[in-house]
């Protein structure tokens, strides 16, 4: 039969030789409206099967059914970059009897791509797939139901995965080109009704922040920016999704404009902020690992100077040819950020797992410049702190902390602090922000961890940087 | 000067990162009555433990007629407030009532004059009775319009023109300097509509304040562009400087630049804008030297 991929998910499952205690991989470019994870451990649970791997490249509050997934010994172990909400918090507490690995988005791909992290089963949500497996995360025809843009966090799983399926609520006539994930790594399609919450997975057009403090931040690490020394003609530049850092961007577009510089490519997960940018000619290319709203995914589609790169291609420590090896500026947010530098973008201070290591780790290790912007506090949470909770970008790969009370640079970078100064910015020796930290706050109680290892942070090489413990 | 509520903790713990020149933590019409006790220990701990830096510190009270005022008097001296705001003043002798008030608690702590006094006037009457207030007292630092109860007052109500208020602005300049103190404008509080903000804050520099009352730290940076001297406007206050001290060092009386003639109004002019330079921070000290 000549389209003898398209086939049921219980099918496909049948046909990838899964058996109990393999490894089974997801993406997580639907973000929040993903449908792909529960809908597959569903059915895997009730196929009977047992004590699985489940390696995400990332995990969200929509996935809580995997608590129940875990107490019933479908699944055993998790690898992702992050956890969030119910499982996150259930995790934290003591749920699993091994411990959840965490790697960055580069980790992943290269442990992927070493063999460290062996693949039976890729389960990958495609917004469109013709029936040979072409498929993309948007869609060329009228029947789009789930746009997310880049897959780039899948690519690395189509292509060393043991056995991969796709599944799809658009399945398009051939050939879906150009395409994501290539029919040849793919070995059976799967259509349902729909992969992924539309309304979760993409924000509409992105409003800016009115909040004053992310306003305050955002200009003080524009400032950073543009006095650094890195902020010339052909820079590159990589920026995260929050309030600060978009109002970043929005600052940096003004000096670019006024000083006539223009940069060679925006680097990582892409917002609509830079795709104005780049249709104004003051961003070269834009190099895609994750697109956050639609805009970004639509650009996608339509640009071909809008590039997808896989999570390998992105972020990699082990290729060099990676793109943040070639990434002048990156700026990053943080949970906390401690004297020496450490940054902690996982672990929560009150001990439970609320975030992902993302690509913090490997763009802050491989950029020539990179700034972290983070409030001082958080309501009664002091955010720079004697020492983080967990360790997940070490503090060598850091070279600026921006706060409301001052800018610390890494005492390694004299060069930049010297910069910095000579701009007027106040630059503060970071223990003085500690200090200044507990003094409005006071020092918090220590955190009641118990003995038992729930995580473990994977540097990007590949060696452990720090357990999480449970906490009580 | 930013007006901070005085029962919202968040907001005060760090109201001076952004910059204003001076804040105000109101006591009075952001506290409802029910939480006017609990703002007023809020007002006296924020006051006493944060660091507030260089910024000056304003609190707004309840007016003494209330049972709210003279309590609120206590704490604030206590805490060491530079500037006690009293809300709809209407006339002098609420000026020294205040005074005799401030004078209570600062001779019991043994700092008698410390604490200074900005009168806010938001009615006809206090229109009227404007130069009596501001000179009502040595401890007098300022005066300042409160629109929405002027407009009320009125039988008005505020317009994106500003007419309603012309007569009150001018009132106010005029009386304040006549005392030789400052004068502030009110708030504008559409904070969607960051243009007529601009155009008000213009208006008001025009007429001679010294400054603007806001709300939101957003509107920090608008009052600091508009108020702080253009590079061209410091060029020309310095070389107008510069000849009146070498005229002065030569003896001579009368002296022109660029062809003009100086005298005493555009000596006064130059040197009101080389400090608003340097306290806007974009000329130094060194800069002078």
């Amino acid at each position: 039969m000549r389209n003898s991929k398209l086939t049921t998910l219980e099918e496909a499952i049948r046909r990838s030789g899964l058996r109990d205690g393999m490894t089974i991989s997801f993406h997580h470019h639907f973000r929040g409206g993903d449908k792909v994870v529960n809908l597959v451990v569903d059915c895997l649970s009730r196929m009977g099967f047992k004590d699985l791997h489940l390696a995400a490249s990332s995990l969200s509050d929509v996935h809580k059914p995997l608590i129940e997934h875990i107490k019933n010994g479908v699944i055993s172990r998790i690898s992702t970059s992050g956890l969030r909400g119910e499982l996150a918090d259930a995790i934290s507490r003591g749920l699993m009897e091994q411990p959840v690995v965490f790697r960055s988005h580069g980790g992943r791909g290269s442990a992927i791509a070493s063999g460290e992290l062996k693949i039976d089963v890729a389960f990958l949500g495609a917004s469109s797939s013709d029936e040979l497996g072409n498929a993309c995360g948007y869609s060329r025809s009228d029947c789009a139901k789930s746009i997310c843009g880049s897959l780039g966090y899948a690519l690395p799983d189509a292509r060393y995965a043991a056995h991969v399926v796709v599944i799809t609520d658009d399945l398009v006539a051939y050939p879906n080109m150009p395409m994501s994930i290539s029919a040849a790594d793919v070995e059976s399609v799967v259509v349902v009704d729909s992969v992924g919450d539309s309304s979760k997975i993409s924000a509409g057009a992105i409003r800016d922040s009115k909040n004053p403090r992310d306003i305050l931040l955002a200009k003080q690490a524009a400032k950073v920016v543009i006095n650094s020394g890195y902020f010339e003609d052909g820079f590159s530049i990589q920026t995260g999704t929050g309030g600060a850092s978009l109002a970043v961007v929005k600052y940096i577009r003004e000096q670019m404009l006024q000083q006539g510089i223009k940069a060679s490519f925006a680097l990582g997960g892409i917002t609509a902020h830079m795709v104005k940018l780049h249709e104004e000619g003051l961003i070269g290319r834009l190099v895609d690992v994750q697109s956050f709203d639609k805009v970004a995914a639509e650009s996608l589609k339509n640009d071909p100077t809008h590039q997808e790169v896989s999570a390998v291609e992105y972020a990699s420590g082990q290729h060099l040819g990676s793109a943040t090896h070639a990434l002048d500026i990156v700026i990053l947010s943080a949970l906390e950020v401690d004297v020496d530098f450490n940054v902690n973008v996982l672990v929560g201070s009150d001990g439970i797992i609320r975030g992902a290591i993302g690509g913090h780790q490997d763009t802050a290790a491989d950029s020539a410049l990179s700034i972290i912007v983070c409030p001082l506090l958080r309501g009664r949470i002091p955010c720079v702190v004697p020492k983080v909770t967990t360790l997940i970008t070490p503090g060598k790969s850091v070279d600026v902390v921006v706060t409301e009370y001052g800018i610390a640079v890494n005492p390694a970078r004299p060069e930049i602090a010297e910069r910095l100064q000579a701009a007027g910015l106040r630059v503060v020796d970071i223990k003085s922000l500690a200090e200044k930290a507990s003094s409005i706050i006071g020092t918090p109680e220590p955190l009641p961890f118990g003995d038992k290892v729930v995580g473990i942070v994977m540097n990007r090489d590949g060696s452990v940087l720090d357990k999480i413990y449970n906490i009580q | 000067m930013m007006f901070v509520p005085g029962n919202n903790p968040g907001m005060m713990q760090d109201a001076h990162i952004y910059g204003p020149d001076c804040i105000m933590l109101d006591l009075e019409d952001s506290v409802t009555m029910a939480e006017k006790d609990a703002a007023r220990l809020l007002v006296y701990n924020a006051l006493k433990s944060i660091d507030y830096g260089d910024t000056e510190m304003v609190v707004r009270i309840n007016p003494l007629s209330t049972p709210y005022g003279r309590k609120d008097v206590e704490a604030v001296v206590k805490a060491g407030v530079d500037v006690i705001r009293m809300p709809k003043t209407e006339t002098a002798d609420e000026v020294r009532e205040l005074e005799a008030e401030i004078v209570k608690v600062e001779t019991e702590l043994g700092c008698v004059g410390r604490t200074r006094i900005m009168a806010a006037i938001e009615s006809a009457l206090g229109i009227v009775n404007a130069h009596a207030i501001a000179t009502a007292s040595s401890r007098m630092m300022g005066i300042a319009l409160g629109a929405e109860d002027y407009t009320a007052n009125l039988k008005t109500q505020r317009s994106a023109s500003g007419a309603e208020l012309l007569l009150a602005r001018e009132t106010i300049v005029v009386a304040a300097r006549a005392a030789g103190i400052c004068c502030f404008d009110t708030v504008y509080s559409n904070l969607d509509d960051m243009e007529t903000f601009r155009s008000e804050v213009e208006l008001i520099k025009t007429l001679g304040f010294d400054g603007k009352s806001i709300i939101n730290p957003r509107q920090i940076e608008i009052v600091n562009e508009v108020f702080t001297p253009k590079e061209k406007e410091i060029l020309k206050a310095r070389t107008i400087l510069a000849a009146i001290k070498e005229a002065q060092a030569k003896g001579s009386g009368v002296i022109a630049v660029n062809g003009k003639m100086v005298d005493r109004p555009v000596v006064i002019r130059a040197e009101r804008t080389i400090a608003l330079a340097l306290a806007a921070g974009v000329l130094t000290k060194e800069d002078l030297q």
